[in-house]
């Protein structure tokens, strides 16, 4: 995108190429993953971090807000271990398998090992170093992108979760990934997870991000077999310098739920590429993001439909208070060959504050004639006649914006199919509200 | 309304050629030596005996033109431009005449083929007159020059000043110097800035306060010369008060090569005035296999600088190769609206990317976004828009809406929104959908026995109704026989 | 002998839906074709005005003796076949006096005749639309554009008034009507009656045949016609149901 060869780099540019000299000989894998980083590094340092004039980051300008780059995250010591004890306790009382993640790196003895059958757990570092035939076939290969920030992911990747979900197994308990920050000095991680949902499997996998300062940078590629269904959500309540990008590339006749929750967050920036890669299959792509103060949350969706009849959801609410920024990018580009597309983008944008910036941009990109697309996109203050009507009843106004910003959100959160974790994030926009005035 | 009915007629008539307005003049004509240069700009200013201010003016914008690269973000895909290889100004040898008499016999000719009445005394004893039907003052820009402008002293008697832009620099240089660039400023964009430094003719409108124009104006671009751009530039100020109705229409002969169209409008509004402007934008759109065509990168913006005033753009785009335009509106005074009505149509290898920004600056501003887009044969035809609303526009409001519609399986049909609300009292309600043409209406209107060609020309005549109830009379019938001349072809 | 349909068969998606189908129908008959859902009857309606995705596989359908099978829909219009759709289009942005016009004078000019003049125009429409209760908004309004049941079903019998068809198919007219609406729906047939002008009407129910009289009746079931008969048979049909030729067609 940005042709001009670049000859300065930022402090944030040249610390992340200083990080990557002197980590690369010993970043797990050898071999083609070595080669991988190589190449991708090559591309992140041509580009360097992407700024506001690249037309997928113009309302995040990454170069603009990392004014440094942490160094890389050490090995978590049993301090940091003790210390992410408790994270991901937004799911407390939801039974799940919870593999944590300390810093970045998988710890076993914090993690539920019971054995599933059709269960495969192991850590990216292990698989990498080992060349795992699993991560050999899909790491890098998931979505063809030139995003910058997976690059940087892709030069730099650490540890995380390789799990294999076998052909026809439904999966007992959803799988809970918890990252957690253990460091407590400045750090960055850089996480790279692959899930695999075979032919006909079924899995629930969350992942949930709540760490201190820190930079993190998260990549998840997730393949999603023929007839197979995969519940995927994310929970992003981070003080982190946090980018993360989903790559999710969907079969025939599967189905893919996603969801992405961003509350009490720093700087989040949400980056999915999905791709309908098989016909026939069925998507919903939805999240919530509640901000308030200089919060800056970013999410940014790439649905490609690359094959025919199938039906895409996507809808984004925002909740913004404070000076906060909220940004929803979405792109639905529907191949020649995707005839028979249905999907629908809609994105709402509720603001309480007039220091508060919600930006929207969805987009369609159509090459096939035989579809239905649409998206919609609002952004506005809270009803004043219906919080009126609240209010003479005899609602206090904090207490009548609460039911309101409410109802606003439940409305995407009720559309979760699973109950204990659609009452457990209903409960967490509760508290968020409850901590508002 | 007969119109659906001519237009299918019309579409018959047209065998092979469906651009009707391809043919050439031959007349004399006088060029500034090919290429650009300072010396062009002295060249032009020269023989427009501008005064000095103007010809400095010209040469800041050429000076910041050679740092400027060519933007690249829009979805168009065109062979570089080379800007060494053309002509910037063109003119009939026979020009600047005292009345119609004196203009090249061929010149009257070529607007009478193309359906413009320049003789006033024409118009005004027309055979057959229906009634209500109401008077156009043209002016006619033919290449670099305007050719003819009709009504002028009748305009003059209601207080409005409607000249070609040559003559205003001359009669009322203090107008043009106090609005030229106020609205897109010498260094706004790329084609802008080229435009500033070798901008030939245009309109210029200016409507006293209170006045509400007696009549439509309007001003029809012919590009005529080969191998010559046009750069034209039109400045409407409507005063506190005042009303007017402004359409622009444009026709290109058929060539093989490229020809670059960069025109700069710029629309002023003060306290309570009103400018409703209207184009019908149909340059040469290439043949069927993307040879020629015109090259279309405008940039339109008006000011609503007064509290209470009003800005409409509605444009019907069926020609040019490439489209690179984005009619806009600064709401900058308080309670003051924008409007963008829109049909873009695209057929054959033509590529638009088209649509409007909104900027609400000031309290209580509206805007309202109608876009209809259609694709065919193998276009691709992009709505590109911003809405924003600034941290003191409270009580911003704006409605979009844009549907495009899918005539075949080999085109394409984008939708690219940005939309910015920076304070909590701004409502935005955007709406887009994308779909293809029903094969359910066709066979219905089919059932009743039109012919393919007649039942498409009906459905999208439906399609883009909401846009073409904003067309003046005349121009909406018009619009409605170029929708269906331009999908001529695109029913297999 | 105006239409003769001719061992018809006919797939949709693969799937055979008329089976054989043989029919006649009279000059200047009113013929009821009844039988249960999934019989083929729309699906015959369809194949006659031409859309899509219908695939003849076999027989034939003649008009005055020439096929018309091969004919594109508005041909087949032109040459008299009009469909009154069970569940007409709707046509946004375009007036429903506009699409009248548009489609008489298409046909006009295919036939080599004049075309209508504006007054004259409306005169007939005006004129025609009265005695189906259409008013002047509706035809303001665009074509089916926010009708109701009722309102859509009139607009398809001042159309077919409009054009006068020699075939006029009726498909399932009385669907969603209530009794008053079907009241003026089938005057509005019954006055477009004429010794030129062959009707097939379209009905599961006998309801509509108290209203407008066929000469004959034939019962469909699994894609062909399996009894014939007058117009006593739509009673004996109502009494009895269509149970009793569920073997028949087997």
């Amino acid at each position: 995108m940005n042709a001009e060869v670049r000859a300065i780099k930022t402090p944030a540019e040249q610390g992340l190429a200083d990080s990557f000299a002197g980590a690369r000989g010993r970043l797990p894998g050898k071999g083609a993953v070595a080669a991988l980083r190589e190449d991708a590094f090559k591309r992140f340092d041509a580009s360097g971090l992407p700024h506001r004039r690249v037309e997928q980051w113009k309302y995040t300008d990454l170069r603009a807000l990392m004014r440094e780059s942490y160094p890389l995250a050490a090995l978590p010591d049993a301090a940091a271990k003790l210390r992410a004890k408790n994270a991901g306790n937004v799911l407390t009382g939801v039974d799940c398998r919870r593999l944590v993640f300390v810093d970045g790196a998988f710890a076993p003895e914090l993690s539920d090992l019971v054995p599933e059958a059709g269960l495969a757990i192991g850590s990216m570092a292990d698989a990498l170093a080992k060349g795992d035939p699993l991560v050999a076939a899909h790491v890098g290969k998931t979505i063809a992108t030139d995003d910058a920030a997976l690059a940087l992911n892709t030069a730099l990747m650490g540890d995380g979760a390789a799990i294999r979900i076998a052909a026809g197994v439904t999966l007992k308990r959803p799988v809970h990934l918890v990252f957690a920050s253990g460091s407590d000095k400045p750090s960055s991680a850089f996480i790279r997870s692959l899930i695999v949902v075979e032919k006909g499997a079924k899995a629930t996998v969350i992942e949930s991000h709540d760490s201190g300062v820190a930079q993190v940078n998260t990549a998840l590629e997730l393949a999603v077999g023929d007839e197979a269904q995969a519940d995927y959500f994310k929970i992003t309540q981070t003080r982190a310098l946090h980018v993360s990008s989903l790559l999710a590339s969907i079969g025939s006749r599967a189905v893919f739920n996603s969801f992405a929750f961003t509350s009490d967050a720093h700087i989040v920036r949400n980056q999915s590429f999905i791709r309908f890669a098989g016909e026939d299959s069925k998507g919903a792509i939805r999240g919530v993001n509640l901000l308030r103060g200089k919060e800056h949350v970013d999410n940014t969706l790439l649905i490609e439909h690359a094959a025919g009849g199938c039906d895409s959801r996507e809808q984004f609410k925002s909740v913004l208070d404070g000076q906060s920024h909220n940004v929803f990018q979405g792109k639905i580009v529907v191949q020649p060959q995707a005839q028979k597309t249905n999907a629908k983008m809609m994105t709402r944008a509720l603001l309480l504050s007039d220091e508060a910036e919600a930006d929207n941009k969805p987009e369609l990109e159509i090459f096939a004639d035989d579809v239905i697309c649409g998206h919609g996109a609002t952004a506005g203050a809270l009803d004043p006649g219906l919080k009126f009507y609240l209010m003479s009843r005899g609602i206090h106004e904090k207490e009548a914006e609460a039911l309101l910003i409410q109802a606003f959100i439940d409305e995407t959160i009720e559309e979760i199919a699973h109950e204990g974790i659609r009452d457990a994030l209903k409960f967490a926009a509760l508290r968020w509200l409850g901590s508002r005035s | 309304m007969p119109a659906a009915q001519e237009t299918v007629e019309q579409v018959r008539r047209i065998d092979v050629d469906q651009y009707k307005y391809g043919f050439v003049t031959d007349i004399e004509s006088e060029k500034a030596p090919i290429g650009l240069s300072e010396d062009t700009v002295r060249f032009i200013s020269a023989k427009k005996n501008e005064p000095k201010w103007m010809l400095e003016w010209r040469l800041e914008a050429y000076r910041r033109w050679l740092t400027m690269r060519e933007p690249t973000w829009a979805r168009v895909d065109y062979p570089k431009i080379d800007y060494q290889n053309a002509y910037y100004f063109s003119a009939p040898k026979k020009n600047a005449l005292a009345s119609l008499d004196e203009v090249d016999p061929e010149i009257l000719l070529t607007y009478e083929k193309l359906g413009i009445p320049l003789r006033e005394q024409e118009i005004l004893a027309g055979v057959v007159r229906p009634e209500g039907e109401r008077r156009i003052a043209v002016d006619a820009v033919f290449d670099s020059v305007s050719v003819a402008t009709t009504f002028k002293e009748e305009l003059k008697r209601a207080g409005v000043i409607f000249m070609p832009m040559s003559e205003a620099l001359q009669e009322h240089p203090e107008l043009v110097k106090k609005y030229l660039g106020s609205v897109v400023p010498v260094t706004d964009n790329f084609f802008a800035t080229l435009n500033s430094a070798v901008f030939s003719d245009g309109s210029f409108v200016y409507v006293p306060p209170g006045v509400r124009c007696p009549m439509e104006l309007s001003t029809y671009f012919r590009i005529n010369e080969a191998n010559t751009g046009q750069f034209e530039r039109t400045l409407i100020i409507a005063d506190k008060g005042a009303y007017v109705s402004y359409l622009e229409g444009c026709t290109a002969p058929m060539r093989d090569e490229n020809q670059l169209h960069a025109a700069v409008v710029e629309l002023v509004t003060h306290d309570d005035a009103e400018i409703k402007y209207s184009t019908v934008q149909n340059w040469y759109p290439g043949d069927a296999d993307g040879k020629g065509g015109i090259f279309n990168f405008v940039t339109k913006r008006g000011d609503c600088r007064g509290a209470r005033s009003k800005i409409s753009w509605t444009q019907v785009e069926t020609g040019s190769a490439i489209t690179w335009k984005y009619p806009s509106c600064i709401l900058r005074g308080d309670n003051s609206r924008g409007e963008f009505y829109s049909i873009a149509i695209s057929n054959g290898r033509q590529q638009v990317d088209s649509g409007t920004k909104m900027i609400h600056l000031g309290k209580n501003t509206t805007s309202r976004i109608i876009s209809k887009g259609i694709s065919a044969g193998k276009s691709n035809n992009t709505y590109r828009g911003l809405v924003t609303a600034h941290r003191k526009a409270t009580n911003a409001r704006n409605f979009t809406n844009c549907d495009s519609l899918l005539i075949g399986n080999q085109c394409g049909a984008h939708t690219v929104p940005y939309i910015e609300a920076k304070n909590s009292s701004a409502v935005f309600e955007h709406e887009a959908s994308t779909s293809k043409i029903s094969e359910d209406m066709l066979f219905y209107c089919r059932q009743r026995g039109m012919s393919a060609e007649e039942a498409t020309a009906l459905v999208v005549n439906g399609f883009v109704k909401d846009v073409l109830q904003q067309l003046p009379m005349e121009f909406a019938v018009e619009a409605q026989k170029l929708i269906s001349i331009s999908l001529e072809g695109s029913v297999g | 002998m105006l239409l003769e349909i001719k061992n018809l068969h006919v797939e949709v998606e693969d799937k055979k839906i008329l089976n054989g189908l043989t029919l006649t129908v009279e000059k200047g008959q009113v013929a009821a074709i009844m039988g249960p859902n999934g019989s083929g009857k729309s699906t015959l309606a369809y194949v006659l005005a031409g859309k899509d995705n219908y695939k003849v596989t076999e027989g034939d359908a003649l008009l005055d003796g020439e096929s018309i099978l091969d004919m594109a829909p508005d041909v087949r219009a032109t040459k008299g076949v009009f469909l009154a759709f069970q569940y007409p289009v709707e046509v946004p942005g375009v007036a429903t006096m506009t699409f009248l016009r548009t489609a008489l004078n298409a046909q006009r000019k295919t036939r080599g005749e004049a075309e209508f003049s504006t007054p004259d125009f409306m005169k007939l429409v005006r004129d025609t639309a009265g005695h189906l209760g259409v008013s002047q908004e509706m035809l303001r309004r665009a074509v089916n554009v926010g009708f109701s049941g009722g309102e859509k079903k009139r607009n398809e019998i001042l159309q077919m008034a409009i054009l006068q068809p020699r075939l006029a198919v009726l498909d399932e007219t009385d669907s969603g009507l209530d009794i008053d609406a079907l009241k003026i729906v089938a005057e509005g047939v019954n006055r477009l009656r004429s010794p030129e002008r062959s009707m097939i009407v379209i009905t599961h129910y006998q309801r509509l045949l108290e209203f407008i009289v066929p000469d004959v009746v034939h019962v469909m079931a699994k894609g062909k016609v399996v009894k014939s008969g007058g117009k006593e048979l739509a009673l004996e049909l109502e009494a009895k149901g269509y149970a009793q030729y569920a073997d028949e067609a087997a």
